[in-house]
Protein backbone atom coordinates (compact mmCIF):
# COMPACT_ATOMS: atom_id res chain seq x y z
CA UNK A 1 0.00 0.00 0.00
CA UNK A 2 1.41 3.39 -0.46
CA UNK A 3 2.51 4.98 2.47
CA UNK A 4 0.55 8.34 2.91
CA UNK A 5 -2.71 6.02 2.60
CA UNK A 6 -1.27 3.59 5.12
CA UNK A 7 -0.94 6.37 7.63
CA UNK A 8 -4.52 8.02 7.00
CA UNK A 9 -5.99 4.29 7.29
CA UNK A 10 -3.77 3.49 10.65
CA UNK A 11 -5.89 6.73 12.32
CA UNK A 12 -9.19 5.19 11.61
CA UNK A 13 -8.88 1.27 11.97
CA UNK A 14 -7.68 -1.19 14.09
CA UNK A 15 -5.23 -3.57 13.07
CA UNK A 16 -3.02 -2.87 10.02
CA UNK A 17 0.60 -5.05 9.41
CA UNK A 18 2.80 -3.63 7.22
CA UNK A 19 6.87 -4.46 6.32
CA UNK A 20 8.52 -1.16 5.23
CA UNK A 21 11.68 0.69 4.59
CA UNK A 22 13.74 2.49 7.71
CA UNK A 23 12.46 5.51 7.44
CA UNK A 24 8.34 5.05 6.98
CA UNK A 25 9.23 2.33 9.93
CA UNK A 26 10.66 4.97 12.22
CA UNK A 27 7.64 7.63 11.47
CA UNK A 28 5.10 4.36 11.93
CA UNK A 29 6.17 2.66 15.13
CA UNK A 30 6.14 6.55 16.63
CA UNK A 31 2.47 7.08 15.18
CA UNK A 32 1.09 3.47 16.01
CA UNK A 33 2.50 4.16 19.61
CA UNK A 34 0.45 7.31 20.31
CA UNK A 35 -2.32 5.01 19.13
CA UNK A 36 -2.27 2.68 21.70
CA UNK A 37 -1.35 4.75 24.83
CA UNK A 38 2.06 6.12 23.95
CA UNK A 39 5.68 5.56 24.16
CA UNK A 40 6.04 4.11 27.67
CA UNK A 41 4.29 1.13 26.11
CA UNK A 42 5.33 0.20 22.83
CA UNK A 43 8.20 -2.38 22.49
CA UNK A 44 10.06 -3.69 19.77
CA UNK A 45 12.85 -6.24 18.62
CA UNK A 46 15.65 -5.70 15.99
CA UNK A 47 16.44 -9.29 14.16
CA UNK A 48 19.84 -9.64 12.40
CA UNK A 49 21.78 -12.02 10.59
CA UNK A 50 22.98 -15.45 12.09
CA UNK A 51 20.01 -15.27 14.85
CA UNK A 52 21.08 -12.18 16.84
CA UNK A 53 18.43 -10.36 18.15
CA UNK A 54 18.15 -7.33 20.11
CA UNK A 55 14.99 -5.96 21.70
CA UNK A 56 14.54 -2.20 22.65
CA UNK A 57 11.60 0.07 23.85
CA UNK A 58 10.21 2.36 20.78
CA UNK A 59 10.89 5.66 23.21
CA UNK A 60 14.26 7.18 23.35
CA UNK A 61 16.51 8.64 26.46
CA UNK A 62 13.38 10.76 27.97
CA UNK A 63 16.15 12.39 29.58
CA UNK A 64 13.40 15.02 31.34
CA UNK A 65 12.15 11.80 33.54
CA UNK A 66 15.83 11.17 34.60
CA UNK A 67 16.15 10.25 38.32
CA UNK A 68 12.36 10.78 39.49
CA UNK A 69 11.26 7.27 39.28
CA UNK A 70 8.88 8.36 36.84
CA UNK A 71 9.26 6.54 33.60
CA UNK A 72 7.11 3.96 32.77
CA UNK A 73 9.03 0.44 31.95
CA UNK A 74 6.18 -1.63 29.97
CA UNK A 75 7.74 -0.63 26.75
CA UNK A 76 11.29 -1.48 28.24
CA UNK A 77 9.70 -4.78 29.80
CA UNK A 78 7.85 -5.92 27.14
CA UNK A 79 10.16 -5.67 24.61
CA UNK A 80 12.19 -8.52 27.44
CA UNK A 81 9.30 -10.77 26.83
CA UNK A 82 9.53 -10.42 23.12
CA UNK A 83 13.15 -11.37 23.71
CA UNK A 84 12.10 -14.66 26.83
CA UNK A 85 9.56 -15.52 23.81
CA UNK A 86 12.44 -15.52 20.92
CA UNK A 87 14.60 -17.85 23.83
CA UNK A 88 11.62 -20.07 23.96
CA UNK A 89 10.49 -19.29 27.32
CA UNK A 90 7.17 -18.43 26.55
CA UNK A 91 5.39 -19.52 29.42
CA UNK A 92 7.60 -17.18 31.48
CA UNK A 93 6.71 -14.42 29.05
CA UNK A 94 2.89 -15.04 29.14
CA UNK A 95 2.95 -15.46 32.75
CA UNK A 96 4.37 -11.79 33.18
CA UNK A 97 2.92 -10.41 30.59
CA UNK A 98 -1.01 -11.31 32.05
CA UNK A 99 0.16 -9.78 35.08
CA UNK A 100 1.51 -6.82 32.98
CA UNK A 101 -2.09 -6.19 31.29
CA UNK A 102 -4.01 -6.80 34.54
CA UNK A 103 -2.22 -4.01 36.34
CA UNK A 104 -2.91 -1.94 33.49
CA UNK A 105 -6.57 -2.55 33.31
CA UNK A 106 -7.12 -2.01 37.06
CA UNK A 107 -5.34 1.50 36.66
CA UNK A 108 -4.64 1.33 40.45
CA UNK A 109 -1.01 1.37 40.10
CA UNK A 110 -0.16 2.92 36.92
CA UNK A 111 2.70 5.35 35.89
CA UNK A 112 1.89 9.20 34.63
CA UNK A 113 1.79 9.35 31.39
CA UNK A 114 -1.08 6.75 31.13
CA UNK A 115 -3.02 8.86 33.64
CA UNK A 116 -1.74 7.25 37.28
CA UNK A 117 0.06 8.61 39.70
CA UNK A 118 2.30 5.67 41.17
CA UNK A 119 6.47 5.67 40.32
CA UNK A 120 7.81 3.10 38.30
CA UNK A 121 8.93 1.37 41.33
CA UNK A 122 5.51 1.30 42.50
CA UNK A 123 3.88 -0.14 39.47
CA UNK A 124 6.65 -3.33 39.13
CA UNK A 125 5.79 -4.32 42.56
CA UNK A 126 2.46 -4.71 41.76
CA UNK A 127 3.23 -6.47 38.76
CA UNK A 128 5.41 -9.00 40.95
CA UNK A 129 1.98 -9.53 43.41
CA UNK A 130 0.30 -10.39 40.63
CA UNK A 131 2.86 -12.74 39.34
CA UNK A 132 2.82 -14.67 42.54
CA UNK A 133 -0.28 -14.77 42.80
CA UNK B 1 3.50 35.53 -1.90
CA UNK B 2 1.28 37.27 -5.05
CA UNK B 3 -1.18 34.31 -4.61
CA UNK B 4 -1.90 34.50 -0.75
CA UNK B 5 -2.80 38.28 -1.08
CA UNK B 6 -4.63 37.76 -4.01
CA UNK B 7 -7.36 35.77 -1.78
CA UNK B 8 -7.52 38.46 0.56
CA UNK B 9 -7.57 41.06 -2.04
CA UNK B 10 -4.64 43.09 -0.39
CA UNK B 11 -1.44 44.04 -2.63
CA UNK B 12 1.96 44.53 -2.20
CA UNK B 13 5.76 44.00 -3.03
CA UNK B 14 7.11 40.98 -1.76
CA UNK B 15 10.75 42.40 -1.41
CA UNK B 16 12.71 39.33 -0.80
CA UNK B 17 11.83 37.97 -4.36
CA UNK B 18 10.83 41.52 -6.18
CA UNK B 19 7.50 39.43 -7.21
CA UNK B 20 4.29 42.22 -6.86
CA UNK B 21 1.65 40.75 -4.31
CA UNK B 22 -0.68 42.12 -6.82
CA UNK B 23 -3.61 40.20 -8.91
CA UNK B 24 -2.02 39.70 -12.22
CA UNK B 25 -4.52 39.81 -14.60
CA UNK B 26 -6.11 36.94 -15.51
CA UNK B 27 -7.49 35.48 -18.87
CA UNK B 28 -11.13 37.01 -18.63
CA UNK B 29 -13.49 36.82 -21.83
CA UNK B 30 -17.17 38.28 -21.19
CA UNK B 31 -17.15 39.09 -17.52
CA UNK B 32 -16.05 35.60 -16.79
CA UNK B 33 -12.95 33.77 -15.57
CA UNK B 34 -11.64 30.88 -17.21
CA UNK B 35 -10.04 28.27 -15.33
CA UNK B 36 -8.47 24.65 -15.68
CA UNK B 37 -10.90 21.83 -15.36
CA UNK B 38 -8.71 18.44 -15.38
CA UNK B 39 -11.03 15.96 -13.70
CA UNK B 40 -8.12 13.27 -13.90
CA UNK B 41 -8.70 9.53 -12.88
CA UNK B 42 -11.10 6.85 -11.38
CA UNK B 43 -14.08 8.73 -9.41
CA UNK B 44 -12.04 12.18 -10.45
CA UNK B 45 -15.14 13.01 -13.28
CA UNK B 46 -17.94 12.18 -10.92
CA UNK B 47 -16.43 14.94 -8.46
CA UNK B 48 -15.84 17.47 -11.03
CA UNK B 49 -19.56 16.91 -12.05
CA UNK B 50 -20.65 17.93 -8.44
CA UNK B 51 -18.64 20.93 -9.01
CA UNK B 52 -19.70 21.83 -12.60
CA UNK B 53 -23.81 21.10 -11.55
CA UNK B 54 -23.30 23.53 -8.60
CA UNK B 55 -21.54 26.23 -10.01
CA UNK B 56 -23.96 26.49 -12.97
CA UNK B 57 -26.66 26.31 -10.77
CA UNK B 58 -25.18 29.26 -8.34
CA UNK B 59 -24.45 30.67 -12.07
CA UNK B 60 -20.63 31.67 -10.93
CA UNK B 61 -18.68 33.70 -13.58
CA UNK B 62 -16.23 30.96 -14.40
CA UNK B 63 -15.87 28.95 -17.45
CA UNK B 64 -13.96 25.78 -17.18
CA UNK B 65 -11.60 24.53 -19.83
CA UNK B 66 -12.32 21.13 -19.38
CA UNK B 67 -8.75 18.58 -20.04
CA UNK B 68 -9.35 14.96 -20.02
CA UNK B 69 -6.02 13.14 -18.36
CA UNK B 70 -6.72 9.67 -17.75
CA UNK B 71 -4.19 6.85 -18.11
CA UNK B 72 -4.89 6.46 -22.14
CA UNK B 73 -4.62 10.11 -22.75
CA UNK B 74 -1.74 10.20 -21.05
CA UNK B 75 0.31 8.07 -23.14
CA UNK B 76 0.05 11.00 -25.86
CA UNK B 77 2.69 13.60 -24.71
CA UNK B 78 1.03 16.19 -26.14
CA UNK B 79 -2.03 15.71 -23.70
CA UNK B 80 -0.05 16.24 -20.87
CA UNK B 81 1.91 19.25 -22.38
CA UNK B 82 -1.59 20.97 -23.15
CA UNK B 83 -2.79 21.07 -19.65
CA UNK B 84 0.65 22.42 -18.57
CA UNK B 85 -0.24 25.30 -21.52
CA UNK B 86 -3.71 25.47 -20.35
CA UNK B 87 -2.72 26.28 -16.63
CA UNK B 88 -0.20 28.38 -17.11
CA UNK B 89 -2.82 30.41 -19.19
CA UNK B 90 -5.58 30.73 -16.93
CA UNK B 91 -3.34 31.17 -13.94
CA UNK B 92 -5.90 29.05 -11.92
CA UNK B 93 -7.26 25.48 -11.28
CA UNK B 94 -9.37 22.69 -10.36
CA UNK B 95 -7.67 19.29 -10.79
CA UNK B 96 -8.12 15.58 -9.37
CA UNK B 97 -5.86 12.95 -9.40
CA UNK B 98 -3.90 11.28 -12.15
CA UNK B 99 -3.16 7.50 -11.91
CA UNK B 100 0.34 7.17 -12.39
CA UNK B 101 0.87 5.92 -16.43
CA UNK B 102 2.86 2.90 -16.86
CA UNK B 103 5.74 4.62 -18.75
CA UNK B 104 6.81 5.68 -15.02
CA UNK B 105 6.31 9.38 -15.65
CA UNK B 106 5.26 10.90 -12.24
CA UNK B 107 2.43 13.31 -13.65
CA UNK B 108 1.43 14.63 -10.61
CA UNK B 109 4.66 15.18 -9.72
CA UNK B 110 5.93 16.72 -13.01
CA UNK B 111 2.63 19.33 -12.73
CA UNK B 112 3.94 20.55 -9.55
CA UNK B 113 7.45 20.93 -10.50
CA UNK B 114 6.90 22.56 -14.30
CA UNK B 115 4.36 24.67 -13.12
CA UNK B 116 6.46 25.34 -9.54
CA UNK B 117 3.69 25.47 -7.52
CA UNK B 118 5.54 25.00 -4.97
CA UNK B 119 3.16 25.51 -1.98
CA UNK B 120 0.46 22.74 -0.97
CA UNK B 121 -1.27 24.25 1.97
CA UNK B 122 -3.94 21.95 3.56
CA UNK B 123 -6.34 22.93 6.70
CA UNK B 124 -7.68 20.25 8.81
CA UNK B 125 -10.28 21.52 10.56
CA UNK B 126 -12.77 19.06 13.01
CA UNK B 127 -16.39 18.63 11.68
CA UNK B 128 -18.61 19.00 14.61
CA UNK B 129 -21.09 16.27 12.35
CA UNK B 130 -18.55 13.78 11.80
CA UNK B 131 -17.70 11.35 15.10
CA UNK B 132 -13.87 11.53 15.27
CA UNK B 133 -12.30 10.53 18.17
CA UNK B 134 -9.52 13.85 18.63
CA UNK B 135 -12.49 16.99 18.13
CA UNK B 136 -11.46 20.98 18.43
CA UNK B 137 -8.63 20.58 15.23
CA UNK B 138 -7.72 23.22 13.47
CA UNK B 139 -4.07 22.76 11.62
CA UNK B 140 -2.61 24.00 8.63
CA UNK B 141 -0.11 21.75 7.25
CA UNK B 142 2.13 23.53 4.17
CA UNK B 143 4.18 20.90 1.96
CA UNK B 144 6.99 22.20 0.19
CA UNK B 145 6.14 20.38 -3.01
CA UNK B 146 8.53 20.45 -5.74
CA UNK B 147 11.85 18.94 -4.47
CA UNK B 148 12.78 16.75 -1.42
CA UNK B 149 12.06 12.81 -1.84
CA UNK B 150 10.06 13.60 -4.60
CA UNK B 151 12.83 14.70 -7.13
CA UNK B 152 12.74 11.56 -9.10
CA UNK B 153 16.05 11.18 -9.15
CA UNK B 154 16.89 7.72 -8.88
CA UNK B 155 19.40 4.80 -9.88
CA UNK B 156 20.68 1.34 -10.15
CA UNK B 157 24.67 1.70 -10.54
CA UNK B 158 25.14 -1.59 -8.98
CA UNK B 159 21.83 -4.65 -9.48
CA UNK B 160 19.92 -4.62 -6.65
CA UNK B 161 21.30 -1.22 -5.30
CA UNK B 162 19.51 1.60 -5.88
CA UNK B 163 19.76 5.35 -4.56
CA UNK B 164 17.63 7.76 -4.77
CA UNK B 165 18.18 11.54 -4.08
CA UNK B 166 17.00 13.88 -2.14
CA UNK B 167 17.40 17.36 -2.70
CA UNK B 168 17.32 20.41 -0.40
CA UNK B 169 18.19 23.62 -1.09
CA UNK B 170 18.54 26.66 0.57
CA UNK B 171 16.19 28.58 -2.47
CA UNK B 172 12.81 26.53 -2.14
CA UNK B 173 13.02 25.91 1.77
CA UNK B 174 13.57 29.75 2.61
CA UNK B 175 10.41 30.07 -0.28
CA UNK B 176 8.51 27.73 1.50
CA UNK B 177 9.60 28.78 5.21
CA UNK B 178 8.60 32.70 3.82
CA UNK B 179 5.72 31.21 2.83
CA UNK B 180 4.67 29.66 5.59
CA UNK B 181 4.75 32.21 7.76
CA UNK B 182 3.10 34.74 5.53
CA UNK B 183 0.60 32.62 5.32
CA UNK B 184 0.53 32.55 9.45
CA UNK B 185 0.17 36.13 9.45
CA UNK B 186 -2.15 36.63 7.20
CA UNK B 187 -4.55 34.19 8.66
CA UNK B 188 -3.96 36.03 12.16
CA UNK B 189 -2.19 32.42 13.14
CA UNK B 190 -0.17 31.85 16.06
CA UNK B 191 2.83 29.53 15.72
CA UNK B 192 4.53 27.47 13.18
CA UNK B 193 6.10 24.04 14.04
CA UNK B 194 9.08 23.12 11.08
CA UNK B 195 8.80 19.41 10.83
CA UNK B 196 11.83 17.64 10.00
CA UNK B 197 14.52 14.14 10.86
CA UNK B 198 17.72 16.37 10.95
CA UNK B 199 18.39 14.29 13.77
CA UNK B 200 19.56 11.37 10.97
CA UNK B 201 19.73 13.52 7.91
CA UNK B 202 21.59 16.31 9.22
CA UNK B 203 22.43 17.70 5.86
CA UNK B 204 19.33 18.10 3.83
CA UNK B 205 16.76 18.42 6.64
CA UNK B 206 19.54 19.99 8.28
CA UNK B 207 19.31 22.54 5.73
CA UNK B 208 15.49 22.40 5.76
CA UNK B 209 15.65 23.23 9.86
CA UNK B 210 18.17 26.27 9.47
CA UNK B 211 16.54 27.95 6.90
CA UNK B 212 12.96 28.48 8.95
CA UNK B 213 14.84 29.08 11.74
CA UNK B 214 16.19 32.09 9.79
CA UNK B 215 13.05 33.02 8.23
CA UNK B 216 11.43 32.97 11.91
CA UNK B 217 13.47 35.75 12.87
CA UNK B 218 11.48 38.34 10.74
CA UNK B 219 8.45 37.29 12.60
CA UNK B 220 8.93 38.03 15.84
CA UNK B 221 4.96 38.09 16.87
CA UNK B 222 4.83 34.44 15.44
CA UNK B 223 6.21 31.66 17.95
CA UNK B 224 8.70 28.90 16.30
CA UNK B 225 9.03 25.82 17.55
CA UNK B 226 10.89 22.63 15.78
CA UNK B 227 9.74 19.16 16.10
CA UNK B 228 10.95 15.47 15.00
CA UNK B 229 8.62 13.76 12.12
CA UNK B 230 8.44 10.73 13.87
CA UNK B 231 7.39 12.16 16.74
CA UNK B 232 5.32 14.10 14.96
CA UNK B 233 3.09 11.54 14.15
CA UNK B 234 2.83 10.32 17.18
CA UNK B 235 1.90 13.73 19.02
CA UNK B 236 -1.41 13.97 16.05
CA UNK B 237 -2.42 11.38 17.02
CA UNK B 238 -2.38 11.69 21.24
CA UNK B 239 -3.05 15.62 21.22
CA UNK B 240 -3.36 17.14 17.73
CA UNK B 241 -5.01 20.19 19.23
CA UNK B 242 -1.11 21.17 19.81
CA UNK B 243 -0.73 22.16 15.90
CA UNK B 244 -1.28 25.16 14.37
CA UNK B 245 0.60 26.10 10.77
CA UNK B 246 3.22 23.48 10.28
CA UNK B 247 5.98 23.34 7.47
CA UNK B 248 7.44 20.46 6.02
CA UNK B 249 9.33 19.35 3.25
CA UNK B 250 7.69 17.02 0.10
CA UNK B 251 7.65 13.57 1.76
CA UNK B 252 6.69 14.69 5.68
CA UNK B 253 4.30 16.83 4.16
CA UNK B 254 2.85 14.06 2.27
CA UNK B 255 2.39 12.11 5.29
CA UNK B 256 1.39 14.33 7.72
CA UNK B 257 -1.40 15.84 5.14
CA UNK B 258 -2.96 12.50 4.92
CA UNK B 259 -2.49 12.10 8.57
CA UNK B 260 -4.28 14.78 9.30
CA UNK B 261 -6.80 14.37 7.21
CA UNK B 262 -7.94 10.93 8.23
CA UNK B 263 -8.00 12.43 11.72
CA UNK B 264 -11.26 14.85 10.75
CA UNK B 265 -12.79 12.69 8.45
CA UNK B 266 -10.70 11.50 5.71
CA UNK B 267 -9.74 12.28 2.16
CA UNK B 268 -13.90 13.07 1.24
CA UNK B 269 -14.11 16.06 2.89
CA UNK B 270 -10.57 17.78 3.39
CA UNK B 271 -9.72 20.43 0.42
CA UNK B 272 -6.26 21.67 -0.33
CA UNK B 273 -4.57 24.59 -2.30
CA UNK B 274 -1.43 25.05 -3.93
CA UNK B 275 0.22 27.86 -5.21
CA UNK B 276 3.10 29.30 -7.14
CA UNK B 277 4.37 32.64 -8.14
CA UNK B 278 1.89 32.98 -10.43
CA UNK B 279 -0.45 30.38 -10.25
CA UNK B 280 -2.81 28.78 -7.85
CA UNK B 281 -4.35 25.08 -8.04
CA UNK B 282 -7.24 23.60 -6.07
CA UNK B 283 -7.40 20.20 -5.44
CA UNK B 284 -8.63 17.53 -2.55
CA UNK B 285 -6.20 17.52 0.27
CA UNK B 286 -5.58 13.73 0.04
CA UNK B 287 -5.03 12.81 -3.33
CA UNK B 288 -6.45 9.25 -4.59
CA UNK B 289 -8.20 8.22 -7.21
CA UNK B 290 -10.07 5.28 -5.94
CA UNK B 291 -9.96 3.45 -8.94
CA UNK B 292 -11.94 0.06 -7.78
CA UNK B 293 -15.06 3.07 -7.62
CA UNK B 294 -14.71 4.31 -10.84
CA UNK B 295 -18.25 5.07 -12.30
CA UNK B 296 -20.12 3.94 -9.09
CA UNK B 297 -20.67 7.83 -7.82
CA UNK B 298 -19.96 6.61 -3.98
CA UNK B 299 -17.65 8.95 -3.72
CA UNK B 300 -17.73 12.10 -0.97
CA UNK B 301 -17.42 15.17 -2.95
CA UNK B 302 -17.38 17.42 -0.35
CA UNK B 303 -13.55 17.60 -0.81
CA UNK B 304 -13.68 18.53 -4.15
CA UNK B 305 -16.52 21.04 -3.67
CA UNK B 306 -14.96 22.58 -0.96
CA UNK B 307 -11.93 22.73 -3.20
CA UNK B 308 -14.00 24.46 -5.36
CA UNK B 309 -15.42 26.93 -3.09
CA UNK B 310 -11.34 28.11 -2.40
CA UNK B 311 -10.85 28.50 -6.03
CA UNK B 312 -13.95 31.03 -6.00
CA UNK B 313 -12.59 33.28 -3.63
CA UNK B 314 -9.13 33.46 -5.09
CA UNK B 315 -10.56 34.32 -7.89
CA UNK B 316 -12.16 37.56 -5.73
CA UNK B 317 -16.11 35.55 -6.17
CA UNK B 318 -16.23 35.78 -1.90
CA UNK B 319 -19.74 36.13 -2.08
CA UNK B 320 -20.19 32.93 -3.95
CA UNK B 321 -17.09 31.02 -2.26
CA UNK B 322 -18.17 31.68 1.68
CA UNK B 323 -21.89 30.76 0.59
CA UNK B 324 -20.73 26.89 -0.74
CA UNK B 325 -18.46 26.55 2.03
CA UNK B 326 -21.34 27.77 4.85
CA UNK B 327 -23.42 24.79 2.39
CA UNK B 328 -21.02 22.00 2.51
CA UNK B 329 -20.07 22.50 6.23
CA UNK B 330 -24.03 22.61 7.05
CA UNK B 331 -24.89 19.56 5.25
CA UNK B 332 -21.77 17.38 6.64
CA UNK B 333 -22.34 18.89 10.51
CA UNK B 334 -26.53 17.98 10.53
CA UNK B 335 -25.20 14.77 9.41
CA UNK B 336 -28.22 13.54 7.52
CA UNK B 337 -26.72 12.99 4.28
CA UNK B 338 -23.88 11.30 4.01
CA UNK B 339 -21.96 9.10 1.79
CA UNK B 340 -20.11 5.79 2.42
CA UNK B 341 -16.74 7.47 4.04
CA UNK B 342 -18.97 9.31 6.36
CA UNK B 343 -21.00 6.16 7.28
CA UNK B 344 -23.90 6.73 5.54
CA UNK B 345 -25.03 5.72 1.98
CA UNK B 346 -25.41 8.32 0.05
CA UNK B 347 -24.33 8.80 -3.57
CA UNK B 348 -22.11 11.56 -4.90
CA UNK B 349 -25.32 13.13 -6.54
CA UNK B 350 -27.70 12.63 -3.79
CA UNK B 351 -24.25 14.66 -1.52
CA UNK B 352 -24.43 17.59 -4.46
CA UNK B 353 -28.76 17.41 -4.35
CA UNK B 354 -28.09 18.20 -0.61
CA UNK B 355 -25.14 21.25 -1.61
CA UNK B 356 -27.49 22.44 -3.87
CA UNK B 357 -30.76 22.46 -1.36
CA UNK B 358 -28.81 24.16 1.16
CA UNK B 359 -27.78 27.05 -1.18
CA UNK B 360 -31.04 27.58 -1.93
CA UNK B 361 -32.26 27.43 1.81
CA UNK B 362 -29.36 29.88 2.74
CA UNK B 363 -30.61 32.22 -0.08
CA UNK B 364 -34.05 32.67 1.03
CA UNK B 365 -32.91 33.60 4.84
Amino acid sequence: AVVSTQVREAVVSTQSTGVMPNLYGDIFSDLTAGLIGGLGLAPSGNMGKDGIAIYEAVHGTADDLVEQNKGNPTALLMSALMMLRHMGLKTHADKIEGAVLETLKERKFVTGDIGGTATNPEYAAEICRKIKG
Amino acid sequence: SRCINAEYGSSGINAEYGVSTAAAPRTKYGGKTTVTLIPGDGVGPELAESVTTIFKEMAVPVEFEMIDLNREQLKDEGAFDYAIKSLKRNGVGLKGVINRSADFRHHNVEFRGNLDVYANVVRCMSFEGIKTHHTGIDLIAIRENTEGEYSCLEHESVPGVVESLKIITREKSMRIAKFAFDYAREHNRKKVTCIHKANIMKQSDGLFKACCKEVSEDYPMIKYEEQIVDNTCQQLVINPQQFDVMVMPNLYGNLVSNLAAGLVGGAGVVPSKSYGENIAVFEPGARHTWMEMKGMYVANPSAMVLSGAFMLKHLQLHEAGDVLIKAVKRVINRGEVRSRDLGGSCTTREMTRAFLAELDAIHSE
